[in-house]
């Protein structure tokens, strides 16, 4: 099971160093990562396996939400199949 | 692997533009607790709505974890009361109403609807003490929803229930006076009322479905609306109806998504989906402002039904091909008091009821949450249902009425219900009398177009 990792906000250091030492502390795999700075706003997207999280997906979501608190930026964790199902056919 | 821009639209589309689920419905056959004794019958009905719905709203609950979206309501939906009622010789059957009044508090659902008869060509015995009971039941009770089929394209319209109608909505808004007059916005009168539709208050378990199925409602106004003001701009009526169809895809295939899995986890077959835009009273998701985007001044002038119509068909389109099974209503709804835009137009004069009459001839629905002055007599509410069921019966679509006398109060007071049903301003109706039309009973023969075979 993947889900998607997004992070929208203004760029500061350390965003992505955060985001994943959290995935890694809830054993989530990150597969893929694309991510660009408009002018200071960051957008990052990370594919990752959750099946063997040791969180569930809203523990996790959660837990990401905290980090988007501390670097003031806005983190959803959505599963992939609703991206899948509205943009694919 | 996914493109960035279609991940932070979805992302946008719930956070800022209240894309939603707006309904998970369980229908649930009641054909199997029929009892000539009602305490029987009544019991019978409790303990198998309960036990079919258990897991309803905890699933729900999940799904909405897991995927991220709101799913705003879990409802259920069962078969028409008036035919649950046939062996009963008791005429208190709003026992019913109370049972599953009572089974919807127990599993946690906001409404239930059910309290119902279908009586298109004729009254057959429950029918008629079901109707009868309407205002009893709707007063005494909070989460039960009621319908009356009283035409079709195939029956015609039968006047007598037509008539009758007319006394049992104005008596339900005066046994719920001191509330705002709720009971009459649980009450809607159809014509061509479908059987799979999961959005309340006209939700029923058909006949000819199974004993049990999942009928997911989507929406999505504020989206439609959010879409249209991004990229509208100078663009041709082709390109708008495009637009909308995308957009329409979209909010379907997600609502696919939940309808599946709700029907796996459940392990209920999956019904249909139902692709309406079903307005709140929040800002923004508005079927007024959608007509208002595409060039209205004011939701109601001349051209507002020509942009409904082009609303409504294109939602359709959209919404086809990104389900396996479409049904229920499918189009755009225009409740007026559950419609920021419309409740605005309302105020502002532009949008009166006979405005409203020709709009419900292209969308989904018909006069829908509409609040009339409280002296409104059973005759003159009769006449709008003939005439919103004769729209219905020629062309071949659903139409209904949901209106709500406001008791005591005159145009230009309003009623506030609260929560999604919102508020409305009380809405002057035509002068002049219909009494002896209605007075007529009988039935209204069915039109040329119903002999298809």
């Amino acid at each position: 099971m993947k889900a998607i990792i997004t992070v929208v906000g203004k760029d500061t250091v350390g965003i992505l160093a955060k985001v994943s030492t959290a995935c890694a502390d809830a054993n989530v795999n990150i597969i893929e990562v694309t991510q660009s700075v408009l002018q200071d706003m960051f957008a990052m997207t990370m594919m990752v396996e959750i099946d063997k999280s040791s969180l569930e997906l809203e523990q996790l979501r959660e837990k990401l939400e905290k980090v988007g608190e501390e670097t003031k930026t806005k983190i959803h964790v959505m599963h992939e199949d609703i991206f899948n199902s509205m943009h694919k056919i | 692997m996914l493109e960035t821009k279609d991940i932070l639209e979805t992302i946008n589309m719930i956070d800022n533009e209240n894309l939603d689920v707006r309904t998970i419905t369980m229908g649930i056959s009641l054909l199997d607790c029929m009892d000539e004794d009602i305490d029987k019958a009544s019991t019978k009905v409790y303990d198998k709505v309960c036990r079919y719905a258990q897991d309803l709203v905890k699933t729900g609950e999940d799904i909405e974890k897991q995927y991220g979206i709101p799913i705003i309501n879990k409802r259920i939906s069962v078969s028409p009361i008036g035919m649950i009622a046939a062996p009963c010789q008791s005429k208190n059957v709003v026992k019913f109403a109370q049972a599953l009044d009572k089974a919807a508090l127990n599993l946690g659902v906001n409404f239930i609807g059910g309290y119902s008869a279908l009586v298109q060509k004729g009254f057959s015995a429950g029918d008629y003490a079901v109707i009868d009971s309407i205002p009893e039941a709707l007063a005494e009770t909070e989460r039960v929803c009621s319908s009356v089929n009283i035409g079709s394209t195939k029956a015609g319209l039968n006047m007598d229930a037509v008539k009758m109608m007319g006394k049992i909505v104005k008596q339900t808004a005066e046994r719920t006076a001191d509330r705002d007059c709720i009971g009459a916005a649980k009450l809607v009168v159809f014509c061509n009322a479908p059987e799979d539709n999961p959005f309340m208050a006209g939700a029923f378990h058909g006949t000819g479905e199974a004993d049990c199925v999942i009928n997911v409602g989507v929406s999505g106004p504020g989206v439609v609306r959010a879409t249209l003001a991004k990229h509208g701009e100078g663009k041709s009526m082709d390109e708008i109806a495009d637009m909308i169809k995308k957009t329409a895809f979209k909010i379907t295939r997600m609502g696919q998504l939940v309808a599946k899995e709700a029907s796996k986890r459940l392990c209920v077959p999956f019904g249909i989906v139902d692709l309406s835009l079903a307005p709140t009273p929040a800002v923004g998701d508005s079927v007024a402002y959608i007509l208002e985007e595409m060039g209205l001044e004011s939701c109601g002038c001349h051209g507002t039904t020509a942009a409904l119509a082009l609303l409504n068909d294109a939602v359709k389109k959209g919404g086809v091909m990104a389900s396996s099974h479409v049904g229920g209503l499918s189009g755009a709804f225009i409740p007026v008091s559950e419609d920021a835009g419309m409740i605005a137009a309302a105020e502002r004069g532009t949008l009166d009821i006979t405005k409203l009459e020709c709009m419900t001839a292209v969308c989904s629905v018909g006069l829908d949450m509409i609040v009339v002055p409280g002296d409104i007599t059973p005759e003159v509410i009769s006449g709008i249902i003939a005439d919103e069921a004769a729209i219905g019966m020629v062309n071949s679509k659903t139409t209904a009425v949901r209106l709500i006398p406001a008791i005591g109060k005159k145009a230009g007071d309003s009623l506030n219900f609260g929560g999604l049903l919102g508020k409305g301003p009380v809405m002057p109706i035509r002068e002049g009398k219909p009494d002896v039309f209605i007075n007529r009973g009988g039935r209204l023969p069915a039109p040329l177009q119903s002999l298809k075979n």
